[in-house]
């Protein structure tokens, strides 16, 4: 059942698809803002760079938090890739993270530390909606193993509108995008310094970047599942949906966290739970 | 490799400028100047920065500021000294509470005269720098591989 | 079949040598024998029936039954004492309604019947017996040095640690008699046995504070048994020969006859596992001595409320009656859970995840699907080994840095390296992947999704699970941040903490790894037989996660690589120099200390509100059950 062949593939592949879809993401924004741009290779020379420059650490112990961050989101990763348990791959995606925030804490600094606080407040914005996307498909498909969703014929975004959209919602928390880049960003938004990145210098910051990218390609995979029934629709709404991202995030400014966490569980509330219940509704009178 | 040429990222700090440098660095990263072509992002975090960008001169409010700073950026790291106050003292230079320039302080690499420095030269200057930080790099390397054979205790403790 | 009145009578009879036994040293000494034969038994029962499945046995001590209502009358007679004198005239009030249902039940009905089973033990009976023998003991065997240091540290409460020890045993023995008694009148007699115990020992300090929080418990505690007499009462009433007391024929009767038993047996038992409206009891609760709020917690007391809901869960399925027994327990873990986020103090956190994971395991035996059954099982064995060795570790770090605040416990790696490790597995235990409290999640979710009405529980687990994330993880971000200047304060730890807390530790991670294990000796033939079917987790799966423990098992040893040749630098402070002990120079020259606080969203999450939220909703659910029960009497 599982395709360790996918998961080899996603271990190699996921670096260089994420990097570069990082590296679009930066010359889009940059002509959005009618920049030039840095070129599309960018971010692989940050990391290039980041693997060169000296390790300074708070603590020693932030490099294992780190280590086991990027260790755990691959791992996860190619779990997902592999067709694994949906469920279990959403688990082992938040052990991950807890070590980042884990990470952040135990510089004992105060911008990691709030850094570290929003990035949960993060966590506990999207983890239902992700959980109740799971829980959609598996009504749909009757599974949870994510190559068996894969191969199922059925339309999910026709089932699934709703839940679509609150994956969206929660898609930008995940990505770091602004309105929701509480936590750390890419931008120039300053007064939380670099947040939960904010200590880890070199190498450790290289991993948390290249994890990041790890995980987008998972997270663009979750996109691909809504439409697995056609693979050019697949592709062209992953395509789409990254598009949406960036225009969001150079239309909007950084909201407040309150919002962040009210927003998104009104969204996985109202677009999810309701979606669900319907089709919960129609199980029940159809069957 | 040449990936520190191609991703320097700046800290840029305002030590007593009368902020006439700050606004010009700022108008780097806009669309007009577009620093990001090169790679070159304003971080805000010293230990994610290669580039110590300072305006204004050293007195006695900041002189410990610019030197945590610079102790937290890790290496290989270059300081430019951007604006004649930070390169000098500047028509500062006299006053009592004014050491004078950066380098009074921290070793400076790449000094960009002017007051206040144009963008253009604010960009030489960085680019000018970049070649200094190679250098650094590749010292750096020397001095681990030199370490690592004479494998010297203590490793790098502060 | 002597194991089971063996462990029924054996910590009876360790109890009462404890009442007499001044002398430390020799009560020391007797606990642990005592102790380790009671662990022995267990364990031994465990081989002797694992594998026989059902097994049904008559007691041919004859006047049992005769002795258990003499000592239940005592009990009244105590708590009507101490109600009159302590004038708490609900409990006088409750205990009277009590003891004359038990009077009436006992002279009219029972005196001429002989249930001719009156203990049992299944596999169920046997993962509970583990509990209560393994870590209930280990409890025990901890609260000896605590108590000593508890001693030492408040000279203004009077030891009586007698008494203490005495009721700590009677306590273990009243478990065992609980979950091994097919009768339900003897169900009903250790019920009881339970239930003073508990006051007695969350009394223990007698401060106003004490006092008052163990007459809550009490008053919360005999509603339930009033409940549970009732239960009582009906079932003779159906059937006069008394029939239908036995749990097993109960469970077997149908519908019609056990329906209203059930549903006011699972009221008792929700009040017992502190579910809401109830669940101030267990948080009063915590003013007793920590080792008395572990037993509570893991082994015994609120363990018992889920035991007798669990194992009615048959009679609930797909009841209306049943899914509103569910509701109260999905209530109450979403904002049990949501309370715990706005909590500071360790023990108080603790004691609302408490409240929030039996609301779960009520709320999947409530639905009462095999699946779920299979779930609420998982859920109970892996609370009680994480949850215990939290609150061993939070009274030792009491006890050494004079503070239960997690604020306090900031930088514990620095200060109790040992502990705090232990306190980070045993956190891990309670909400991260690999672990076992989030594969019962896992298995819940998957379940409810099958059962009726499911979604509205799908919804509850998919949010209470992630603000579940929340509080344990700021937590644990707080003791593992590592303060420079920390002083190393764990090296006066006696060692027989150190034994128990490495036993827990241990536990905690072999019961993860061996799960797949205990779920096909011992819960699946279980299900099986109650339900027919049986729920597993699939082998791709348990492959994975024990993949990921060795994983999580490995990591550590990364440490080693960054041992030395790695520069430290202070944090970031936006540019001011500031010592290793995060102090430094302010505007105006003046020295200031960094403090880090976590959130803790009163606004949101606050304690009276959601608190009031849950005591309407839960209450306003059981009057609805009590109205649909009084339609069905009817």
């Amino acid at each position: 059942m599982i395709s360790l062949t996918n998961a080899i593939l996603f271990l190699l592949l996921a670096p260089i698809i994420g990097g570069l879809v990082s590296g679009i993401d930066r010359k889009l924004t940059a002509r959005m803002q009618g920049r030039v741009g840095p070129p599309i290779f960018q971010p692989f020379y940050d990391v290039g760079k980041l693997l060169e420059k000296e390790n300074l650490v708070v603590t020693s112990s932030q490099n294992f938090y780190i280590l086991s961050y990027i260790v755990f989101i691959v791992v996860s990763g190619a779990l997902f890739f592999a067709g694994g348990d949906l469920l279990l791959v959403i688990f082992a995606f938040t052990l991950a993270h807890i070590f980042l925030v884990l990470g952040a804490y135990a510089s004992n600094s105060p911008y990691s530390f709030v850094g570290a606080e929003r990035e949960l407040i993060q966590i506990i914005a999207y983890e239902p909606m992700i959980i109740l996307s799971a829980v959609g498909m598996y009504m749909v498909t009757k599974s949870f193993f994510v190559n068996e969703i894969a191969a199922s014929e059925l339309p999910l975004i026709l089932y699934l509108p709703g839940v679509f959209i609150g994956f969206l919602m929660v898609f930008t928390i995940k990505l770091r995008k602004s309105p929701f880049d509480l936590s750390t960003s890419h931008h120039a938004h300053q007064e939380l310094v670099k947040g939960v990145t904010t200590e880890f210098t070199g190498p450790n910051l290289a991993r948390i970047e290249i994890a990041h990218w790890y995980e987008n390609v998972f997270l663009l995979g979750f996109v691909y599942l809504f439409f697995a029934f056609n693979p050019v629709i697949a592709i062209v709404a992953i395509i789409v949906a990254y598009l949406l991202e960036i225009l969001i995030d150079n239309t909007f400014s950084r909201v407040k966290w309150q919002l962040t966490l009210k927003s998104a569980w009104i969204v996985a509330g109202m677009m999810g739970l309701v979606n669900l219940g319907v089709l919960y509704y129609l199980a029940g009178v159809l069957i | 490799m040449t990936y520190l040429k191609k991703s320097p990222w700046l800290l840029h700090y305002d030590a007593s400028s009368c902020n006439g440098c700050d606004i010009e660095v700022l108008a780097c990263l806009t669309p007009l100047y577009d620093v990001e072509r090169f790679g070159i992002i304003n971080t805000g975090n010293p230990k994610h920065a290669d580039v110590f960008v300072v305006t204004g001169g050293v007195n006695e409010q900041n002189r410990e500021v610019i030197r945590n700073i610079y102790e937290q950026i890790p290496e290989p790291k270059v300081v430019v000294a951007v604006g004649i106050c930070a390169s000098s003292g500047g028509i500062f230079r006299e006053c009592y509470n004014i050491s004078g320039g950066i380098d009074q302080l921290i070793p400076v690499d790449v000094y960009v005269p002017g007051c206040a420095a144009r963008p253009e030269s604010i960009i030489d200057g960085i680019v000018k720098s970049l070649e200094i930080l190679e250098e650094k790099r590749i010292q750096m390397k020397e001095r681990a591989k030199q370490k690592e054979q004479g494998s010297s205790p203590g490793g790098g403790e502060r | 079949m002597i194991e089971l009145p063996f462990l029924i009578i054996f910590p009876a009879i360790a109890a009462v040598l404890l009442l007499f036994i001044a002398n430390e040293t020799l009560r020391n000494a007797v606990v642990k024998i005592a102790a380790l034969l009671i662990g022995a038994g267990t364990i031994y029962a465990f081989f002797t029936y694992f594998q026989s499945g059902l097994q049904l046995f008559s007691v041919p001590f004859e006047p049992a039954s005769q002795i258990m209502f003499v000592l239940e009358l005592f009990i009244a007679l105590y708590i009507l004492y101490v109600g009159i004198q302590c004038r708490r005239y609900l409990a006088v009030l409750l205990i009277i309604i009590q003891s004359a249902l038990l009077i009436y039940v006992e002279s009219v009905f029972v005196m001429g019947i002989h249930p001719e089973f009156n203990l049992f033990i299944d596999q169920f009976s046997l993962i509970m017996a583990m509990i209560i023998g393994i870590i209930g003991t280990l409890i025990c065997v901890y609260a000896l040095r605590y108590m000593q240091t508890y001693h030492a540290h408040h000279p203004e409460i009077k030891d009586r640690r007698r008494l203490f020890f005495f009721m700590f045993f009677v306590f273990l023995s009243g478990m065992f008699g609980l979950i091994f008694s097919n009768n339900l009148l003897w169900v009903f007699f250790f019920w009881e046995i339970t239930t003073l115990c508990s006051f007695i020992l969350i009394g223990y300090s007698q401060t106003k504070e004490a006092t008052n929080n163990a007459f809550l418990a009490l008053e919360m505690n005999l509603l339930g048994g009033v409940a549970f007499a009732g239960a009582l009462l009906y079932l003779l009433y159906v059937d006069p020969s008394g029939q239908f007391l036995g749990i097993e024929q109960l469970l077997t009767s149908g519908y019609a006859i056990a329906l209203v038993p059930a549903v006011l047996i699972g009221f008792a038992g929700i009040t017992k596992a502190a579910l809401m409206p109830f669940s101030s009891w267990l948080v009063g609760a915590m003013v007793a001595p920590t080792p008395v709020s572990a037993l509570l917690h893991s082994s015994t007391m609120v363990k018992a409320g889920v035991y007798i809901i669990v194992r009615f869960a048959p009679v609930y399925t797909g009841t209306m009656e049943g899914l509103i027994i569910g509701l109260v327990g999905g209530f109450t873990f979403l904002l049990a859970s949501a309370i715990a986020i706005s909590q500071s103090n360790a023990k108080k956190v603790l004691a609302y995840s408490t409240i929030a994971n039996l609301g779960l395991i009520v709320a999947c035996a409530g639905v009462g699907t095999y699946k779920l059954v299979w779930a609420a099982i998982l859920l109970i064995i892996f609370h009680a080994i994480a949850k215990s060795l939290l609150f061993l570790c939070v009274g030792t770090v009491e006890h050494r840095i004079g503070s239960r605040d997690i604020e306090d416990m900031s930088g514990l790696i620095v200060r109790m390296p040992k502990i705090a490790v232990m306190m980070f597995i045993g956190i891990a235990g309670m909400f991260l992947a690999p672990f076992g409290m989030l594969i019962s999640k896992w298995a819940a979710i998957e379940a409810f999704i099958e059962a009726q009405f499911g979604l509205i529980f799908v919804a509850i687990l998919a949010f209470g699970g992630s603000i579940t994330v929340m509080f344990w993880s700021k937590w644990m971000g707080k003791i593992i941040s590592v303060i420079p200047s920390g002083e190393k304060v764990e090296d006066t730890v006696k060692k027989e903490k150190w034994f128990v807390l490495y036993l827990l530790t241990a536990l905690t991670v072999i019961v993860c790894l061996i799960f797949p294990l205990i779920s096909s000796t011992l819960i699946e033939p279980f299900v099986m037989s109650v339900y027919g079917q049986t729920a597993r987790l699939s082998q791709d799966n348990i492959v994975i996660m024990a993949m990921m423990i060795f994983l999580l098992m490995l990591m550590p040893f990364s440490l080693l690589l960054y041992r030395d040749g790695v520069k430290h630098v202070p944090a970031y402070m936006g540019g001011r120099p500031t010592t290793t002990d995060m102090r430094f120079q302010g505007s105006m020259g003046i020295t200031r200390e960094t403090e880090l606080s976590n959130y803790y969203f009163e606004e949101y999450f606050g304690e009276k509100r959601l608190l009031m939220a849950g005591t309407a909703l839960c209450f306003g659910l059981i009057l609805l059950a009590g109205v649909l029960l009084t339609g069905v009497v009817l």
